[in-house]
């Protein structure tokens, strides 16, 4: 679409939000975060419609606790912990695993779980602990390599269970109620697997819009005008403007792998506590693989980096802009907390991408 | 298992195994008069004007991907660092650091893509070392490569020299060697055909600096990409850019690829392309120079320097947006999901 095109819908937007307040709109996903700033859709829109980031990005609602059993685990001399990138610089309690590492702890950046069962396999003298983390998207992929370990017989292959789903963390944010949300931009990534039915529940009982957006300019900008257009007529639909991607009902086929390995459990989420339903356990038939079991861990208690406010950024409750240690004690160099880490965290897409100057609209 | 076929720690012992690792696998490859009398060092002889001295290092895995290998970056990019300097290229040394285990054909194959890129670029080798280590994991291999030049005359290059109203250009299209890479890193393959633009670029500079525009800056976007070269020039000059989305060629499988695995295309890594910054009015001069080579057939303008503080990259959005440019910390990675 050309620029013209985009900036009908921006008018449209700001046209329908003008009568109103100031219009807050959670996008939950980490990528839309990113997205939304590297297209530049954050300083098209007016002052009335403010976007916050809600807890979407796998990295920064990660519990330090786990970061910490990671780093146990990676120490442990015939122990490698495979993960993905972002993870290794999320600082624990004893360092980052980056910083682990260069005490002689043993780290290995995979690019998906496959990769991990691969290092299980060409290192058969030692442990291979995958750190699986992320949402419904990635779950099935670790589903499916379970499995293979399953097929194959490997016996030096382990999962850190990590992963979680967004709609419990969704109820929970909403009935807290401490932040004011006027509908959610939802992820596009994570819907094509749970599919945009998955949002009725939201939409209905707390009566809140919900529109599945992908991540190019003009599928976000159009999703935040349906939302707007049912905020202001007072509606709360589930609308869909990823219909080439994303259906009602999801990827039915994603879903039954993870069922198949995987059962609901509750979860903790760094900052909002336990969350019921929220996380995912391995099913007792495959138990064999967490390593939890296998290795004897259990969570230790949570400290939260002094001053860091990550736990309100990934609720909506603060603007990294807030938190007194962004640009000064936490950058990308050296973060305080995972939201400056992740490549979709909050706190990394507002120092990568702006505000660049103080002119301009509410959203840069 | 018998080594048959691999390089083994006997190859680096210095003798009989060494003479022949070199005399059939590396030297009869790169042959040329300076280098084949293999003595200590070479000599060269001094030209009129200051020299240009360079040394850089390679460690890319994996050793082979689409478009090039560890032996074509090797070169490229060392003559690519002279180039940018205003620098000819004169000699280049090869130093090779192999892992044992390593296989002879795949030796063979980039020591090929080292002859292949020194003749492409013009460039003798005229000095090397090769070494044998440990195997430490894959099979591999490392190296370093220094590059001597000789300063042209006309080339006045240096931040310090850019101006507000003069104008940015890129050779050409971006982000094709650090996404052909990632492509065949682990296992993450995709089915596009994106491959490594590794070029050595002297001959698309000497066109650009023989068009008599007044080129005030040069840079090879490599590591952190456009984004990293925009960053350090707005530090270095004091001065804003801005720089247009749109008119920055990519293309659509790049853009495509990227978008999928939720890297900035401005941050993945170039081998074959040049930044320049040229005086406003020289801009279209500078371009046809560009274009009338086969390495910049597609260059473009894409943004300009201005005054405005504070000294910030930014970028107008095809959508009509605005955002800014930073270099990325380290290297992006691939998002979760
Ligand atoms: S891409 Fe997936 S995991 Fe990443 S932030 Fe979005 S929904 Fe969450
Ligand atoms: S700026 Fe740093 S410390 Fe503050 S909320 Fe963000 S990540 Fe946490």
């Amino acid at each position: 679409m050309d620029k013209e095109g985009i900036r009908g819908i921006v008018d449209e937007i700001a046209a329908l939000a003008s009568g109103s307040d100031r219009m807050n709109l959670m996008e939950v996903c980490g990528t839309h975060t990113v997205s939304l700033f590297r297209t530049g859709a954050k300083s098209l829109l007016p002052e009335t419609v403010r976007l916050v980031s809600g807890p979407g990005c796998p990295v920064c609602v990660t519990s330090q606790a786990y970061i910490d059993l990671a780093g146990e685990l990676a120490l442990r001399p015939d122990t490698t912990v495979c993960t993905y990138g972002d993870m290794v610089r999320v600082p624990g309690r004893r360092g980052s695993l980056e910083a682990l590492r260069a005490e002689g702890a043993k780290v290995a950046v995979v690019y998906s779980a496959r990769d991990a069962l691969a290092y299980a396999r060409r290192n058969p003298e030692r442990h291979a602990v995958f750190l699986a983390v992320g949402f419904e998207t990635t779950t099935p992929a670790t589903a499916a390599t379970v499995l293979e370990a399953e097929n194959e017989g490997l016996k030096n292959f382990y999962i850190l269970g990590g992963h979680k789903r967004i709609i419990p963390a969704m109820h929970t944010l909403l009935s807290a109620g401490e932040v004011p949300i006027d509908g959610f931009l939802c992820p596009g990534h994570v819907s094509v697997v749970i599919g945009a039915g998955a949002y009725e529940p939201i939409a209905s009982h707390y009566r809140k819009p919900c529109v599945v957006a992908g991540f190019e300019l003009e599928g976000m900008l159009r999703a935040i005008l349906l939302l707007v257009r049912q905020a202001v007529r007072y509606e709360a639909r589930v609308e869909n403007t990823y219909g080439a991607a994303v259906t009602v009902e999801g990827n039915r086929a994603a879903r039954e792998l993870t069922e198949r390995v995987f059962e609901p459990s509750d979860a903790v989420w760094r900052a909002m506590g336990r969350i019921p339903e929220s996380g995912l356990d391995l099913r007792p038939a495959y138990r064999r693989y967490d390593a939890m079991d296998r290795f004897g861990l259990s969570f230790g208690s949570e400290v939260t980096p002094h001053g860091c406010l990550c736990g309100e950024v990934i609720q909506g409750k603060a603007l990294p802009t807030e938190c007194a240690l962004f640009r000064k004690k936490c950058t990308p160099r050296e973060p305080v907390g995972p939201c400056m880490v992740s490549m979709e965290g909050t706190c990394a897409a507002w120092y990568k991408y702006g505000p660049a100057r103080a002119e301009g609209g509410g959203n840069r | 298992m018998s080594g048959a076929g691999r390089i083994v720690m006997a190859h680096g012992g210095g003798g009989e195994a060494t003479r022949l690792l070199l005399e059939e696998r590396i030297v009869s490859k790169l042959g040329n008069p300076i280098l084949d009398p293999l003595t200590d060092g070479a000599v060269l002889h001094p030209p009129d004007g200051p020299i240009c001295f360079t040394t850089d290092s390679y460690v890319v895995r994996p050793l082979e991907f689409p478009g090039g290998d560890i032996g074509r970056l090797a070169v490229c990019g060392t003559v690519n660092d002279l180039a940018v300097m205003g620098a000819r290229p004169l000699a280049l040394s090869l130093g090779l650091i192999l892992e044992e285990g390593l296989p002879f054909d795949l030796l063979d194959r980039i020591v090929d893509g080292v002859a292949a890129a020194a003749e492409e670029a013009g460039v003798p080798i005229v000095t090397g070392d090769t070494k044998v280590i440990e195997r430490r994991g894959d099979d591999g291999m490392l190296i370093n490569t220094a590059g001597v030049g000789t300063l042209r005359e006309d080339a006045r290059l240096g931040a310090a020299r850019v101006e507000p109203g003069d104008a940015l250009l890129i050779s050409g299209r971006i982000a094709e060697h650090g996404l052909a890479v990632l492509s065949v890193r682990e296992n993450l393959a995709f089915d596009t055909d994106i491959r490594s633009d590794a070029a050595p670029l002297y001959g698309l500079v000497d066109r650009l600096l023989g068009s008599g525009a007044d080129v005030r800056f040069l840079r090879d976007p490599t590591r952190s990409g456009l984004a990293g070269v925009l960053a350090d020039l707005a530090e270095e000059t004091g001065f804003a850019l801005e720089v247009e989305e749109e008119a920055i060629p990519i293309t659509a499988a790049v853009l495509h690829t990227a978008d999928l695995l939720g890297l900035d295309p401005l941050t993945i890594a170039n081998e074959g392309k040049v930044v320049a910054v040229v005086a406003g009015a020289d801009a279209p001069r500078a371009l046809e120079a560009l274009r009338s080579h086969p390495l910049g057939r597609r260059a473009a303008v894409i943004g300009r320097v201005t005054e405005s503080e504070p000294p910030l990259v930014e970028l107008l959005t095809r959508g009509g947006g605005r955002r800014l440019v930073q270099r990325p910390y380290g290297e992006d990675l691939p998002r979760i999901c």
